[in-house]
């Protein structure tokens, strides 16, 4: 029997869009799966985003989310670039 | 509620929000793009946003200070896009019974937008250069945290 595996939306934002050139892409990873294991997914496929951190700041359906959280499927993570609004 | 917009803010209208004549004292903070001596001919900044996001951090940003001030009447908004320099790009204003609760709350909210709100900028320069801004203010022209 194969391992469970999922697909989850992954969305760039700011600077990280512009090295990855698009703005979301879908990926599927075996579960459970953690943000860790999409960020190394993302970083290893995706031409330009190995110039993404390691460890990016993250969010998973919209909630800032440590990079050990569990991803499900159909779940939207983004990174996101260090916080500079106001 | 949106908490952000693509046109020039409007202070009246935050006014108009938090209005109310149980409030003695209303403060407004304005952070507009700035070509000071750090930077390096700013003519705009373009900013950019995680929209859902935003829309959903704001939403807790604000109901946690209607926490700490019960009696404060709080309105913010963000604007994205393209914006020239002396223009704001955010606007908040708190209204409360007294002037000290209306001072912290506004405080606050700024504060916590620095912290937690989705939102980036990058600087557009007379040169005709680009160039993201990083949370301390100061900006990265190249990959500083890879």
């Amino acid at each position: 029997m194969g391992a469970m595996s999922g697909t989850v939306r992954v969305r760039f934002f700011a600077r990280y869009a512009e090295l990855v050139g698009r703005t979301e892409v879908q990926v599927s990873v075996e579960l459970p799966a953690t943000v860790s294991d999409v960020v190394r997914r993302v970083r290893a496929q995706l031409p330009g985003a190995g110039a993404i951190p390691e460890r990016p700041l993250a969010a998973v359906n919209l909630k800032q989310s440590k990079l050990d959280a569990r991803v499900e499927d159909g779940d939207e993570v983004a990174f996101l670039p260090p916080i500079a609004g106001g | 509620m949106t908490y952000l917009t693509r046109d020039p803010l409007s202070i009246d209208q935050l006014l108009a929000q938090v209005s109310s004549r149980a409030c003695g004292g209303t403060c407004v903070f304005l952070g507009t793009v700035r070509d000071g001596a750090e930077e390096d001919g700013v003519t705009a900044i373009e900013y950019s946003a995680y929209e859902e996001m935003v829309e959903a951090e704001f939403g807790q940003l604000v109901a946690h200070a209607a926490e700490r001030w019960p009696d404060a009447r709080i309105a913010v908004r963000h604007r994205l896009g393209t914006i020239p320099t002396g223009e704001a790009s955010i606007g908040i204003a708190a209204a409360a019974p007294h002037r000290a609760e209306a001072f912290d709350a506004c405080r606050f909210v700024i504060e916590e937008v620095k912290r937690r709100i989705p939102v980036w900028k990058k600087e557009l320069r007379l040169d005709g250069t680009e160039v993201w801004v990083d949370p301390s203010g100061r900006p990265t022209s190249k990959p500083s945290h890879v």
